[in-house]
């Protein structure tokens, strides 16, 4: 009778948890999404094609894209070869090093572009030097590219260095009896284990990148057909009133965010599982 | 020289030195165990065979080569870890083809020389098996047909039979054995296991705190241990605390005496000594008395039954010592505790006390052999 009684109990207290957990869910995620296609649906497919076809948009989304590409291709390539120096290289101030790491992730994203314009702009200690030689780096694209790799370095590494760790040195030392050479045995050995936590550190810094807004803002100053990216679009167009314009363009970041999600859940499970069967 | 030649190898971590000046040679087609306790230096020196651990001075030769600062890649050693490090995203087949696909061997020859290591090992039928779905026997021996494949050298095995429970332990220790008659490449094991040094060996290298001890086959070993920490380490031994005078030994507490046996370990001044004797040297008796030299008075304080022996503690003046008593004569003289005895060392290692019991107490007391 007892076990029934408290049965029942957690059921009602379960039920309370679950509606509490999913009317938190509605009002902060679905309501805003039903939002979104609902304002854009009202403005009609054509306004949408329309305002997604024009220059400004595309070159916004090419804009996204290529910054995002930059900063997938650099951070991996250093993420990777970062994850490997901390996991098996012993130096001193490897614990600073690696603390800072995480400064990414600490700082506002705003700051992170004001540092940039105090390095990088027109009067910084090295903008002046690139400015000298004719080079604009803030308020164009190489800032930009700095401001959305800054904001990404640490995933990659992060993802990797625990599965680095936990892998061991053993592996990597049989290859190296068996005659494989540094770079044969991280193509062959490394790189095989860490696949699917690389995958879930680039599909983040994926989804970082395109999202990514305050850093971006403060060293583009957003001129459209230059320097806007796609978040910085959907904020003009939306302070402008052209709600059309910002609705369509947030719709489509939406989707892709939503194929983003899904992809990350698919790698990790992959990821955990790697990480249970080692 | 077509094995493998250690020189004056020497190897510090911080300020700890893990190898202290070793020396030793195994020669070719031999099996040697590098046998010691856990933390003695024995894996230490086998990774700088591998090139896997680079030594501040020294130097080792392979087959007659001086490899010292070649990298592990170029030394053409076949090594196998403790925990297999199988490569865990490759099955059995890809695991032992590693070696031969980086030599870039044909396909053909190379499909021929995985069939035949799968043979070796008993593996048939698990070619596409990961290493998550073999048993611990079963990686070893993936591991051990992956190391053989290039065709070694040496082949180097750091505690192979370590991460594996004592009846596989057991069979795979002696296949090896069985496996090194047949292809006859000279392999150096570390082990902190005496019985399966013993067992499988052709010679013993025995090895602590980071120095070699005594380097022989098992029998010079276990029956000439060149210092005490061979005597101790190798097989089970008594510890008996005892005065050296002219002509005989007292041991302590006790009376009688036994007779002074030639000491091989050079002179001694008289004084307090210790002697090191194994169980199966002692021998119990009612007949004997203190008039006959040799005999020592002693008490049975303790039977225990070993199944195909028993062993008794006996209280010899102030030690305890352990004795073995074959089933069929312990029946036959119907022992029992608290017996009155005597007790004869048929054979027995005399050792100076230089630094007091403390030292030689404390060792063998971290050996486990004492409590």
């Amino acid at each position: 009778m007892i076990e029934v009684k408290h049965y029942g109990k957690k059921k009602v207290g379960q039920w309370i948890i679950t509606g509490l957990v999913l009317a938190w869910f509605f009002v902060l995620v679905f309501f805003p999404l039903f939002g979104i296609v609902k304002e854009t649906v009202s403005y009609g497919l054509k306004a949408f094609v329309s305002s997604l076809i024009s220059p400004a948009s595309l070159h916004a989304f090419w804009l996204t894209l290529l910054l995002t590409v930059v900063a997938v291709v650099l951070n991996t390539v250093l993420g990777v070869v970062m994850a490997i120096m901390f996991a098996r290289h012993h130096f001193k101030g490897k614990l600073l090093l690696e603390t800072v790491l995480d400064l990414p992730f600490a700082v506002s994203p705003v700051v992170a572009g004001v540092m940039l314009i105090i390095l990088f702009g027109p009067n910084g200690w090295i903008g002046n030097w690139f400015e000298s030689m004719n080079i604009k780096i803030i308020y164009a694209l190489p800032g930009m590219m700095l401001a959305t790799i800054f904001v990404t370095i640490p995933f990659v590494t992060r993802e990797i260095l625990p599965v680095l760790r936990e892998f061991g040195r053993e592996q990597e030392e049989a290859a190296s009896t068996l005659g494989a050479s540094g770079w044969q045995t991280f193509w062959r050995v490394t790189l095989p284990s860490i696949k699917w936590a690389l995958a879930y550190g680039i599909t983040l810094t994926i989804a970082r990148s395109i999202g990514e807004f305050g850093a971006v803002l403060v060293v583009s100053a957003s001129i459209i057909n230059k320097t806007q990216t796609a978040t910085l679009l959907i904020h003009d167009e939306f302070t402008d009133f052209n709600y059309a314009g910002a609705f369509s363009a947030a719709l489509v970041l939406a989707i892709v965010s939503f194929i983003i999600i899904t992809v990350i859940q698919f790698v990790y499970t992959k990821k955990e599982k790697g990480l249970h069967n080692a | 020289m077509s094995g493998i030649r250690v020189s004056h190898l020497t190897k510090s971590f911080g300020d700890f030195t893990a190898v202290d000046d070793v020396s030793f040679d195994v020669n070719g087609g031999e099996l040697a165990a590098l046998l010691g306790p856990s933390g003695s230096g024995k894996s230490t020196i086998l990774r700088i065979i591998a090139g896997l651990e680079q030594p501040d001075a020294g130097q080792i030769f392979l087959t007659g080569q001086d490899v010292t600062n070649s990298r592990a890649q170029k030394r053409n050693v076949g090594f196998v870890f403790q925990h297999y490090a199988l490569f865990k995203h490759m099955n059995v087949e890809k695991n032992i083809a590693f070696g031969l696909e980086i030599q870039k061997k044909g396909k053909k020859e190379i499909k021929e020389k995985v069939a035949e290591l799968i043979d070796l090992v008993k593996l048939n039928g698990y070619n596409n098996h990961y290493p998550s779905q073999l048993s611990g026997g079963q990686r070893q021996r993936v591991a051990l047909a992956r190391a053989l494949a290039p065709e070694p050298r040496v082949l180097l095995l750091d505690e192979p039979f370590g991460a594996l429970d004592a009846k596989v332990r057991k069979n795979l220790s002696r296949w090896i054995r069985d496996l090194h008659d047949r292809i006859h490449v000279t392999s150096v094991f570390v082990t902190h296991d005496q019985n399966e040094a013993i067992e499988i060996a052709d010679k013993l290298i025995l090895v602590n705190r980071g120095r070699i001890e005594q380097i022989g086959t098992a029998p010079e070993v276990y029956e000439t241990p060149a210092t005490k920490f061979a005597a101790s380490f190798v097989g089970n031994v008594n510890v008996i605390e005892a005065i050296l005078e002219k002509e005989r030994i007292l041991v302590n507490g006790a009376q009688g005496h036994l007779r002074h046996q030639t000491l091989e370990n050079g002179s001694f001044e008289p004084g307090e000594v210790i002697l090191l004797v194994r169980p199966e040297d002692t021998t119990i008796s009612r007949e004997h008395s203190i008039e006959t030299p040799g005999w020592i008075p002693c008490e049975i304080t303790g039977i225990h039954y070993r199944g195909s022996f028993y062993e008794i503690d006996l209280q010899v003046g102030t030690n305890v010592v352990k004795s073995i008593i074959n089933k069929e004569i312990f029946v036959q003289q119907q022992w029992q505790e608290h017996q009155k005895a005597h007790v004869h060392f048929k054979q027995y290692k005399v050792f100076e006390v230089s630094d007091g019991y403390q030292t030689v107490h404390a060792m063998l007391r971290q050996l486990g052999y004492i409590e």
